[in-house]
């Protein structure tokens, strides 16, 4: 056996991935199940949290300010074991899935608070004078006039950050989920054979890509000239 | 007839800066009134408190029969009947221009989309730009987006239309599209109210030219009794100063 042979047989035997390739589809069709639940609650939560911030109530913005600053600065893996592993003590047990999902859904919505904030406020100051000059209300401004532009302006930041964020499903790993990378490095394990992670990067490649290719239209697509 | 603006005793404060320092104004319907003065002399807070895109720190303000600073007074309802243009125009850069002119004959008038395009596309011909009503405001020129400003402040048929340094930002070139459209607006029986630098159009247009310095009014009178013999040293120190221009 050459080396070339050898490289092949080491990480991309074919024998031991045609005996792994269920196992990682099923974590595939896990980790999709778990970043769309992730991205939706995540930016919906964000997108709120930035809306009641622009509303402009002190203590409640402290109170969000408080709550985003404190998940963007704790480890997502961090977050993920003490809701897995210390909820039970307050006579919760969610599920592996349950704990990834909300501790990143968290994190996420942090993130995207502060770029969703970011956004409203890089939104000229004359265009809220000119949509309340005609009369239309807070609201109504910030609906038609204000996160239209301010959408447009987090479409990238946000893509990065959620791209990131969704990856650290990977991290469900630690509370036994069985997404991609728990399923691959418990089939590396058993095969004594890495094939599986290729097959585990490969999985990650194939979702996460079309993502980034589609984020990268979306932004071409909604970019206007000033 | 009583006055159509009616602007009592004008305190603004910016902090410690006391911007508006007791300033009262009165305008007729259908009276064209220019507001000249120093910059920082709080001539555009004065208008921007008219319609309270700031909130004067004391005073009263009554436009067309509303006391604008009455807790009761439904401020958005207020605001339909005060049309205001901007030195920076704040076109809505995501929406045409028709677009920008009908958003708030849809949301606040109650029109609907078919009727709110009728009237918005009357608006945009009376500044002459029925035919620019699907660009966005980028692919039109400074002149052509500040008439479009025009046009979607004059579609809500406001009763009195303010005027904060439409020219400004404009090239010279394009200056004189605008101030055709305000002269139309004028000779059309708008009342106005107009801060701006323009002395030729002030000296054609303008019925009473009111002089502003350090948040008070100086001195007010027609445009050729304010231009050609100031009563106020400060008032001829200004006036010196932009004719020598």
């Amino acid at each position: 056996m050459n080396r070339w042979d050898k490289f092949l047989d080491t990480f991309f035997n074919a024998k031991v991935m045609a005996k792994y390739l269920p196992d990682i589809l099923s974590g595939v069709v896990l980790t999709i199940e778990l970043a769309l639940a992730i991205i939706v609650t995540g930016l919906l939560a964000g997108l709120f949290l930035a809306l009641v911030r622009s509303l402009g109530i002190r203590p409640l913005n402290w109170l969000i300010i408080f709550v985003v600053d404190l998940f963007r600065s704790l480890p997502p893996l961090v977050v993920i074991v003490l809701v897995y592993f210390g909820l039970p003590s307050a006579g919760l047990a969610p599920s592996a899935f349950v704990s990834t999902w909300l501790s990143l859904a968290f994190v996420l919505m942090a993130f995207a608070e502060e770029i969703f904030w970011a956004g409203i406020t890089a939104t000229a100051k004359g265009q809220w004078e000119a949509s309340r000059s005609t009369g239309l209300s807070f609201v109504q401004t910030l609906l038609y006039v204000i996160l239209p532009q301010a959408l447009r302006l987090t479409i990238a930041p946000l893509t990065n950050r959620t791209i990131a964020i969704t990856k650290g499903t990977a991290l469900g790993t630690v509370v036994a989920l069985h997404e991609i990378l728990g399923m691959a490095s418990s089939a590396v394990s058993n095969s004594y054979n890495p094939s599986p992670l290729m097959m585990g990067a490969a999985a990650y490649l194939v979702l996460f890509l079309p993502v980034v290719v589609a984020a990268r239209w979306v932004e071409t697509k909604f970019a206007w000239k000033r | 007839m009583p006055p159509i603006v009616s602007a009592k005793a004008i305190h603004k404060h910016f902090g410690t800066l006391h911007v508006l320092k007791g300033v009262d104004l009165d305008v007729a319907e259908r009276e064209l009134v220019f507001v000249i003065g120093p910059s920082g002399s709080g001539k555009s807070t004065l208008l921007r408190c008219l319609n309270r895109l700031e909130e004067p720190s004391a005073g009263s303000i009554v436009v067309d029969g509303i006391d604008m600073l009455s807790p009761r007074t439904d401020i958005n309802h207020a605001r339909q009947r005060i049309g205001m243009v901007f030195q920076s125009f704040n076109l809505y850069p995501h929406m045409t221009a028709l677009g920008n002119v009908t958003l708030a004959l849809r949301k606040v008038a109650d029109k609907s989309r078919v009727e709110a395009d009728t009237i918005g596309r009357a608006a945009l011909e009376r500044v002459g730009l029925a035919d620019r009503a699907h660009h966005r405001p980028a692919e039109l020129s400074g002149g052509q987006q500040q008439r479009v400003a025009i046009a979607r402040a004059i579609a809500l048929e406001p009763r009195v239309m303010l005027f904060d340094e439409p020219t400004s930002a404009l090239d010279p070139e394009l200056v004189g599209s605008v101030l055709a459209v305000m002269r139309s607006l004028r000779e059309s029986g708008m009342t106005m109210i107009v801060v701006s630098h323009e002395m030729g159009f002030a000296r054609a247009a303008a019925d009473r030219v009111v002089f502003m310095d350090d948040g008070q009014i100086v001195e007010q009178g027609p445009p050729l009794k304010i231009f050609e013999s100031p009563q106020h040293e400060r008032t001829r120190a200004f006036i010196g100063q932009i004719q020598r221009h």
